[in-house]
């Protein structure tokens, strides 16, 4: 479509009429981020999710925890489930979320000790960083545990608890599934409030119902 | 001089009286003090984050390392059947431990029980 304008004040109020339109009746896109503790393989989720979707990943995936010290956010996923639905997001990948870090756990992979002591600069901003998207610029969490892993370390308690408070759409995904010391019933038996689904990130186990829970929850 | 571990157990009316950041900074002095605080009624979710967040921006590497953080009873799932159907939640009456990482370890959790075992600071 052309149109043509008497003049500029016309034009401008045209483009202000078309963007107050725009505003009333484009629907917000929900950005959902993934949070849990280090290494419990968020960013391998995501890239698995991202991967799925557009072929990209979206950020490195380490054994060294707080590999991922930044948030990560990739726009306009668009998750289907095997009955057909569709749902479009913003995937957010954050730092794992702690209440300590010392560079010393660093040295034990073999860093040297500027690089560790870097590192652990690096991830304190990063854990400060993802609360703040969560307080601020979150819709809807997907909260991933190691199923190896204790799920009633405080961290997790403490976080499901901030994100009941407020009241966001949560589905907690317990990963690592192939891995023989896997005890996804421990995390469902800690979190009976909230859907579990119990997934290889890695591997791709499972992928078909996560995403339609996605699509059910954060709709 | 007795060498031990301080602890500071803080009743419920004296955090009621106090701001979010009153009580984040009591918590955090104490804990960078090498002590050990024990509070009757544990912190909000958000007061939680926002301890976290305070707690990240004072680590520094080679000195204070963060915390170690606890509430008892540990969780709620095993609510009574009048607490489900009513909805109660009392996770803020739960008592919280915080202590500096260094210092302090759970060793034991359950919904009944918490063990803890607290080191003199170095």
């Amino acid at each position: 479509m052309f149109i043509l304008f008497r003049d500029s004040d016309t034009m401008a109020h045209f483009l202000r009429i078309k963007s107050l339109f725009a505003k009333l009746f484009s629907k917000k896109r929900s950005r959902v981020g993934i949070y849990g503790p280090p290494n419990a393989g968020k960013t391998t989720l995501a890239n698995r999710i991202v991967r799925d979707v557009t072929g990209e990943a979206l950020g490195p995936a380490s054994e060294i925890p707080h590999e991922t010290r930044r948030a990560r956010r990739k726009e306009g996923v668009e998750i289907k489930s095997d009955s057909g639905s569709k749902l479009m997001i913003d995937i957010v990948d954050t730092p794992g979320v702690t209440t300590k870090i010392d560079y010393h756990e660093f040295l034990e992979y073999g860093m040297e000790q500027d690089e560790a002591i870097n590192r652990a600069r690096e991830a304190t901003e990063g854990v400060a960083e993802a609360m703040h998207w969560l307080r601020e610029d979150i819709d809807g969490v997907v909260y991933v545990l190691d199923s190896t892993q204790d799920p009633f370390m405080h961290v997790n308690i403490m976080m499901v608890g901030i994100i009941e408070s407020r009241k966001l759409p949560v589905i907690i995904v317990a990963n690592k599934i192939d891995l023989p010391d896997a005890a996804p019933q421990r995390i469902k038996s800690a979190f009976p409030q909230h859907p579990v689904v119990e997934i290889s990130g890695l591997e791709g186990n499972n992928m078909d119902a996560l995403y339609a829970k996605m699509a059910e929850v954060f709709k | 001089m007795i060498q031990g571990v301080q602890l500071d157990m803080i009743s419920a009316d004296m955090m009621s009286k106090m701001t979010s950041y009153e009580k984040i900074r009591l918590i955090l002095d104490d804990v960078h003090n090498g002590s050990v605080v024990v509070l009757e009624k544990g912190l909000s979710p958000d007061e939680q984050g926002r301890l976290l967040e305070a707690t990240m921006m004072e680590i520094a590497p080679g000195g204070f390392s963060g915390i170690e953080i606890e509430t008892y009873p540990a969780f709620d799932g095993d609510k009574s059947f009048v607490q489900k159907l009513f909805g109660k939640k009392n996770k803020e009456q739960h008592l919280m431990v915080i202590g500096p990482v260094e210092q302090l370890k759970m060793l034991t959790r359950d919904k009944d029980r918490l063990i803890a075992w607290a080191s003199a600071p170095q």
